[in-house]
Parts: structure tokens; C-alpha cells; sequence
């Protein structure tokens, strides 16, 4: 499978901080691959994402994108824990943010709103305001936002983390159709082991201080998968012993 | 018509009653308490006599003036103050200090510098309604959540002139908003008290009526600003009401 983003030897470090938040870390993901980030709070999972998106500036190693630049689209975009929507901006609007730089005509942008909306399920929802969403109509606006833009990367930073766990599980099962919907790669950030060996192709877990890749697992489940399967619950097992034994050793704090 | 509507339309005509019982009843001297029942004849000779407009006008025109300068220089000056932090600092007690000096203690100086003269009136007016604008223009842009500018900028919207026109403009507007609002006012108050030293346009008219002890005279123009006020500000949130749709 092509690489459709490489990190080598990516470290980052915030002025003024003795230690860089994370060092040599080494990434690749596929074309249409699904790779989770674990890891304690304050990792720099989060910093890591910021760092592919290109809105922080990597203070050592090299990114290559394996990614077609187009003016029509953007190569990567990013989904936020807390939705992040516009409150002065209708549904539709919100959507649309990241079309607004890019040269598509009207016609095709009010298309792409409409189809990204769709995708989510929210397909009446466009003339909404953001407050008059609930928590998981929200996320999925920000999903949709992101999907607007084509990107062949999405950035997922605990999307789900501040939802009830009915709709976290519930748009778990629609963000799997939407990946296999549209082919997306997604990297995909959160510290719920289940939801980590549920989604993911390769979780890796980040720990340490400076932050690394401690170690990387990979979930050779077969899709549609049940929550309770042999292998799911196997990782899942792994990747917790795993982050506690980093916790004794006080890695992860 | 609703209880609230019907108590409140009966506490303006109680009110109007007992004042006109006490001016007829002679406990007070017609020229310190004016009946209101004789205000609408006021009203109407002013109007005749050409005064009433022309002073309406003439102080328009000062507050005018001095509203809208004070409210671009007030809004700009502090949403730049709080967008960067070198003059957030330059300015921090620069402010303390000019801050607390009320309108009115620039009369001197605004005579000094521009005579007994419109632009003596309009500076005034802009001083009080600066420092308004000044203030909650501030707050406003220091309280734009930076997660949105964020946002913004993992979505191509990373120039100064992006992040003003996606996130903090709109994120600012209520504030701002408010502010221009509370400036509306502010003016009102101040340009009355401006012209009482000579300058053409309502407070002067109320300054000669009241040395002749025209008390009826003096508050016909009370009565005037009230109405130009709550003109001005039934305007204006009508207007905010339609930019601010979004808001619940
Ligand atoms: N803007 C910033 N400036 C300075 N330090 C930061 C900044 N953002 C995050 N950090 C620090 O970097 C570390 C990693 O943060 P983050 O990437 O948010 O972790 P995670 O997402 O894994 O919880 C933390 O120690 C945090 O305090
Ligand atoms: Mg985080």
C-alpha cells in the first residue's frame, strides 16, 4: 500500500519548554488505512495531530505527503472533540468553511455541502443553527465539515470523547461506513481502549517523556466486527496492560 | 393589550395627573413647576418660531459627529490593542490613567483648542463615547475563543485578514455590538451638557430659557432628548437584532 503520509524522526517542542513534547516518531500511514493514537493525557497526542496539519511547525524530523495537490481540495483535514462550530453560521455554513478558500464553483459547493451532510445523516439539517443541534449532531457536523473539503487524510482528535456512550457507539458504527464509504485514511486520536481496538486497523501507543511510540499493535479482525470478537478483545487487553505498565513506571504522566 | 402594557401606559398618566395637580394647585410657583398641560402650546410656538428644529439639527449634527468618530476610533483602537500584545501593554496604563477623566473635564480644553464651535461640541461627545467603544471592543476580541481561530486556520484561514473576517469579527460582533449601543446613549448624555457653554443646539436653548426662567421651554427640550434617544436606541437594536439573528 502507497504511503499517503510519512513522518521521520518528527520531534516537537513548545518555546520556553525544557523537553520536547515528543521525539523521533516515525509514521506512515496508507492510503485508506485507519490508525488509532493512544496514550495518557498530556502525551502530545493532540500536538502530534497539529503537527501533521501543518498548523505547528515540527522542531526536527521531515513530513512527506504522498497527497494530490489540488485547488479544489484540501489534503488533510482536521475533526475537533468539541465539534467547534460557528455559532453565527447556519449548518450548512459550517460546512462550508473550508470550501470558502478553495476555487469551486457555487454550484459544486452547495453540492459538496449537501452530499457531506448527507454522508453524516444529517441531510435536512443544513438551514440549522449550531444550537439548536444535540452533542452528536454537532460532531457529525464537524465530521461533515471536514469530508466537504475531499481531503485524503482526516484528522480525528478525540471526536467522540465528551459524547454518552450510546452516542459515542453509535457514530463509531457510522464513522466505519463512512470510511468505507469513501476511502478516506483516517488517523484517529482518543484514550478509550475499546473504541481503539474497535475502529483501528494499527493502534499505536504514545508514552513517555519526551513522547514515543511505545509500541504500535496491530487488530487483524475481519470488518464488520462485533465488539465482543476473540482478536478486538485480545488487543484491547494488550494495549491496557501495555498503558498501565507505562503508568507504574510514570511514562505516561 | 397585556397587564404589563396596561400597568405601564398607568403609571406615565398617574404620574402626568399629579404633576399637573400640583402645578394647578398653586402649592408651587408656576415658573418653578410648569403644568404639563401646557407644554403642547410650548411645544407648538417653538416649532414656529423656527427654534425647535434648528436646535434639534444643530445638536444632532454634534452628536452625530462625535458618535461615529469616537465609535470607529474607539472599536479599532481596541480590538488592535487586544489583538496584539506589545500595545495591549503599551497602552495598559496609559488607559488607567486617561480612562477615569469624565467627557465633561475636557470642556476646558476643547474651547481652548476649538473655540466655542461645532468641533468643540463633537469632541466632547467622541471622548465619552470612545473610551465606551474602547472597553468593550477590548473584552470582546480578548474573549473570541481561539479554538475557532484554530479551526479556521486548519481549514486554509491563516492570514491576519482571514482570521479577522471567519472568527473574530463575527465571534466580536455581540460585544461590539453592545457597546455601540451603550456609546449611543453615553452621547445623548454628553451633548447637552456640551452646548451649555454658548455652542448652538439643545443644551444652549435650555440654558437661555431657564436665565428667563422659561421653565416650560426648558422641558420641552428634557422631553425632546428623551424622545431622540429612545428613537435612536429603538433603531439601533432593531439593527443588532438582525445582524445578531444567530444568537437565541
Ligand atoms: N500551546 C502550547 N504551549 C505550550 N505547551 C503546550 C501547548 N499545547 C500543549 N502543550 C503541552 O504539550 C504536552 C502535550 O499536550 P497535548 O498534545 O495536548 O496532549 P494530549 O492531546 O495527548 O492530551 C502537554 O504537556 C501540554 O502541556
Ligand atoms: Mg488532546
Amino acid at each position: 500500500m502507497a504511503a499517503i503520509v510519512e513522518l521521520n524522526g518528527i520531534a516537537a517542542q513548545f518555546p520556553g519548554a525544557e523537553k520536547p513534547v515528543f521525539a523521533d516518531i516515525d509514521l506512515s500511514i496508507a492510503r485508506g488505512e485507519f490508525v488509532i493514537v493512544v496514550g495518557a493525557s498530556g502525551a502530545g497526542k493532540s500536538t502530534l495531530l497539529r503537527v501533521i496539519a501543518g498548523l505547528l511547525a515540527p522542531s526536527s524530523g521531515t513530513i512527506a505527503h504522498e497527497i494530490e495537490n489540488r485547488p479544489d481540495r484540501r489534503e488533510i483535514a482536521m475533526v475537533f472533540q468539541e465539534a467547534r462550530l460557528m455559532p453565527w453560521r447556519k449548518v450548512s455554513d459550517n460546512v462550508a468553511l473550508g470550501l470558502e478558500g478553495l476555487t469551486v464553483s457555487a454550484d459544486e459547493r452547495k453540492q459538496r455541502i449537501a452530499d457531506a451532510l448527507k454522508l453524516v445523516g444529517l441531510a435536512d439539517y443544513g438551514n440549522r443553527w449550531a444550537h439548536e443541534l444535540s452533542g452528536g449532531q454537532r460532531q457529525r457536523v464537524g465530521i461533515a465539515r471536514g469530508l466537504a473539503v475531499d481531503p485524503d487524510l482526516l484528522l480525528m482528535d478525540e471526536p467522540f470523547g465528551a459524547l454518552d456512550a450510546i452516542t459515542r457507539q453509535s457514530l463509531q458504527d457510522e464513522l466505519l461506513r463512512i470510511w468505507k464509504e469513501t476511502g478516506k485514511s483516517i488517523l484517529f486520536v482518543t484514550h478509550d481502549i475499546d473504541e481503539a481496538v474497535y475502529l483501528g486497523d494499527r493502534v499505536l501507543l504514545l508514552g513517555g517523556a519526551p513522547a514515543k511510540v511505545v509500541r504500535s499493535y496491530d487488530v487483524d479482525a475481519p470488518r464488520p466486527r462485533s465488539r465482543e470478537g476473540e482478536e478486538v478483545g485480545r488487543v484491547g487487553a494488550q494495549v491496557k496492560a501495555d498503558l498501565s505498565t507505562l503508568f507504574d513506571e510514570g511514562g505516561g504522566i | 393589550m397585556s397587564r404589563r402594557t396596561f400597568l405601564g401606559a398607568g403609571g406615565l398618566f398617574a404620574f402626568l395627573l399629579i404633576w399637573e395637580l400640583v402645578a394647578r394647585s398653586g402649592v408651587v410657583e408656576a415658573t418653578l413647576l410648569p403644568a404639563p398641560s401646557k407644554l403642547p402650546a410650548t411645544l407648538i410656538s417653538e416649532v414656529t418660531l423656527g427654534f425647535w428644529h434648528k436646535m434639534v439639527l444643530a445638536s444632532l449634527n454634534h452628536y452625530l459627529i462625535g458618535l461615529i468618530s469616537g465609535s470607529l476610533l474607539g472599536v479599532l483602537v481596541g480590538s488592535a490593542v487586544a489583538m496584539f500584545p506589545t500595545l495591549d501593554a503599551v497602552q495598559s496604563w496609559l488607559a488607567r490613567l486617561l480612562r477615569p477623566i469624565p467627557p465633561l473635564a475636557w470642556i476646558p480644553f476643547a474651547i481652548i483648542w476649538f473655540g466655542i464651535s461645532e468641533t468643540a461640541a463633537a469632541f466632547i461627545i467622541a471622548i465619552g463615547v470612545f473610551w465606551i467603544n474602547y472597553f468593550t471592543a477590548y473584552t470582546a476580541v480578548r474573549a473570541v475563543d481561539p479554538d475557532l481561530i484554530e479551526l479556521a486556520a486548519s481549514f486554509g484561514h491563516r492570514s491576519l485578514g482571514a482570521s479577522l473576517r471567519k472568527v473574530i469579527m463575527p465571534a466580536a460582533a455581540p460585544g461590539i455590538l453592545s457597546g455601540l449601543r451603550a456609546g449611543l446613549g453615553q452621547g445623548w448624555m454628553t451633548v447637552v451638557a456640551a452646548e451649555l457653554f454658548g455652542i448652538t443646539g439643545i443644551g444652549q436653548r435650555m440654558n437661555e430659557a431657564a436665565g428667563l426662567l422659561a421653565t416650560e421651554v426648558v422641558i420641552v427640550y428634557m422631553l425632546t432628548i428623551a424622545l431622540l434617544y429612545g428613537l435612536s436606541d429603538m433603531l439601533f437594536v432593531a439593527a443588532q437584532n438582525r445582524v445578531l439573528r444567530w444568537q437565541r
